[in-house]
């Protein structure tokens, strides 16, 4: 509504204003008070005080956290995780999501069938259990990767963006002698870089979140994840999923290590998070109501 | 004269085989970036659902997939029998109706408020705001909300005990419960939800509001008038299809906020069928819960998006 440039503010504009403030305060106020927490120095942190700002600045709780193993191992568990199975999501999508464009490809209609039928109905899941644990993948880091190596969603909307390229440049590299591979990864790749960069944020913030099923297949607590750990600590308020090598655990008050634990499981989220609100802002659109 | 027609169905087969055999040599290539996709989809998709044949099993360890005993509608029998099953259903239908009741309309009501912000830094640092809570787990917001309301260490009665009156156990009592995972739930996904709502406010034609000035109307009326008119379309198709959702509840998060103080308003579905089938290894009731509920939401979904594109609109495929 650019056409209106009136300097002033309206009564209507003074009332909206404020209102979009609270809601954002309500947005981040659990944020500063989980940061200020977790930042507070051992000295001067009172359990039922109110704190929106530390009164003195520490990284005791951050220090104490980052020399257990646990906290290690959650860390090299989740990045893993995250890592190759979003590499791998990237892959089987893609690849899967240019063949499902060939529309006159024998077979076509019924990969589409079952992918939307997949969409809609799943086994739920305790046979989905039943089947990691009859492939031996308990306790291995597989169980989250491999059953989560794509999804009809995602396939859904990356078909829909390789329909929209020009068929004019596929044809063009098929003149000039390129093989259906090649097409695909000197052509469709490329001109994908957009999609791609969507997706790669869409799985990876995925896997970083996963919880559940991280919960049920790695009893191991060696191989936890960061959720699985933060979910220990602090939802189940239980200290000994935090044994390890570190410092005298009682001079860092519970509270701020319990916090410091929320904020290490999100950092990576709150990182990356200007690609984030950009890129799946446009998967969005991408994907409509289907989002 | 058999032998000719004989001669003729036999060369039409071979008519027929040999050109779906060029066809598909013609798209090798394509099969090959499908197989991982296609072996995936086998494996983990489509295998699983014959895990669905317990429900009329007795499910026995020791005689496997093959071997346990078929007994019928035994479990379901069983099922709806139990008290239990109707009240997951009461919970699963309450938390459905306080999401669409109280959480549906917000997305909107904050989409026409960011839509009617003129200046441009201020929106989008607020845009910035709300969409974040989107992003993190629910593991991390459950946490979060320990943290706020819990008795001993939560900001809110840190606050009302420093306000002289006695503190409040919001997580574990039962009547807060439903319109506690609901006000989780709306602060985790509110402002993410106003994206669809703000394109759809970006199609309207800006003359439109012109013309609404030029003959007096007030931002108010021009919001009635213009902007809901222009996104009624998309509220209706999202409302539908998320009616078609009642069956559903989030998993992850009433898993985490379960504990056995709630757990009279807070069991359904899914988390009885992993409290049967892997916690107490009672994997034909696991399957038979985790069926019935995976049928119903089949049959709700596709009823919803049969509406929504006889309605003229494009469903969820």
């Amino acid at each position: 509504m650019s056409f209106v440039s009136r300097k002033k503010l309206t009564v209507f504009d003074w009332i909206n204003y404020s209102l979009l403030a609270i809601i954002s305060l309500v947005c981040l106020i659990p944020f500063l008070y989980v940061f200020s927490v977790s930042f507070t120095d051992p000295s001067v942190y009172v359990p039922l005080r109110f704190y929106l700002f530390p009164e003195k600045w520490s990284l005791a709780a951050y220090s104490y956290i980052l020399s257990t193993d646990s906290f290690i191992n959650a860390l090299k568990s989740t990045t893993f995780i995250t890592v190759v199975g979003t590499a791998l999501n990237l892959i089987v999508s893609f690849s899967m999501a240019y063949a499902l464009t060939k529309k006159a490809m024998p077979g076509r209609s019924m990969m589409m069938g079952f992918i939307i039928f997949t969409l809609v109905f799943n086994a739920g899941l305790v046979p989905n259990y039943l089947l990691v644990k009859e492939l031996g993948l308990l306790n291995s880091y597989w169980a989250l990767i491999w059953p989560a190596l794509t999804n009809a969603w995602s396939l859904i909307i990356i078909k829909s963006f390789l329909e929209s390229l020009p068929s004019e440049l596929e044809d063009a590299a098929k003149i000039d002698g390129c093989s259906d591979i090649g097409v695909f990864l000197r052509i469709v790749i490329p001109l994908s870089m957009p999609a791609i960069a969507t997706f790669t944020l869409f799985f990876a913030v995925a896997h970083w979140n996963t919880y559940f099923n991280a919960f049920i297949y790695l009893s191991d607590s060696s191989k936890w994840t960061l959720q699985v750990l933060v979910k220990t600590l602090v939802i189940d308020s239980d200290n000994a999923g935090m044994a390890g090598s570190g410092g005298d655990e009682r001079s860092v008050p519970q509270e701020t290590i319990r916090m410091a634990s929320i904020v290490l499981a999100m950092v990576p989220i709150l990182v990356i998070y200007p690609f984030l609100q950009k890129h799946f802002a446009k998967g969005v659109m991408l994907g409509s109501v289907k989002g | 004269m058999q032998k000719p027609d004989m001669a003729t169905n036999v060369y039409a087969a071979k008519g027929y085989w040999s050109r779906l055999g060029a066809q598909m040599y013609q798209y090798r290539a394509m099969y090959l970036l499908a197989l991982p996709g296609i072996l995936f989809f086998l494996l983990f998709k489509l295998t699983p659902l014959w895990g669905l044949m317990f429900a009329f099993k007795d499910y026995n360890p020791y005689l496997g997939f093959f071997g346990s005993e078929w007994v019928g509608f035994k479990h379901f029998n069983a099922l709806f029998g139990d008290r239990n099953f109707y009240m997951m259903l009461r919970n699963t239908f309450a938390i459905n109706v306080f999401g669409i009741v109280f959480m549906f309309p917000l997305p909107i009501l904050l989409a026409l408020m960011l839509n009617e912000v003129r200046h441009e830094a201020f929106k989008r640092i607020n845009q910035s705001i709300v969409y974040l809570p989107h992003f993190l787990s629910w593991v991390v917001v459950a946490s979060m909300t320990f943290f706020v309301l819990s008795t001993d260490v939560g900001i809110v009665n840190k606050l009302i005990a420093e306000a002289g009156y006695e503190t409040i156990s919001f997580l574990s009592q039962p009547k807060y419960f439903w319109g506690l995972i609901t006000a989780q739930s709306m602060w985790k996904e509110v402002g993410w939800g106003t994206i669809i709502f703000l394109a759809a406010m970006a199609g309207v034609d800006p003359q439109r509001y012109e013309a609404a000035v030029v003959d007096g109307a007030n931002r108010f009326r021009q919001i009635w008038h213009i902007t809901l008119p222009a996104i009624r379309p998309t509220i209706i198709i999202l409302l539908i299809l998320r009616l078609g959702q009642m069956a559903d509840v989030g998993f992850e998060q009433m898993l985490l906020m379960m504990n056995p103080l709630v757990m009279q308003v807070a069991e359904v579905f899914d988390t009885y069928s992993y409290t049967q089938g892997i916690l107490r290894g009672q994997i034909s009731s696991g399957i038979t819960v985790g069926m019935f509920k995976g049928v119903v939401g089949f049959i709700l979904v596709m009823g919803s998006n049969y509406i929504v594109k006889k309605s003229g609109h494009e469903g969820i495929y």
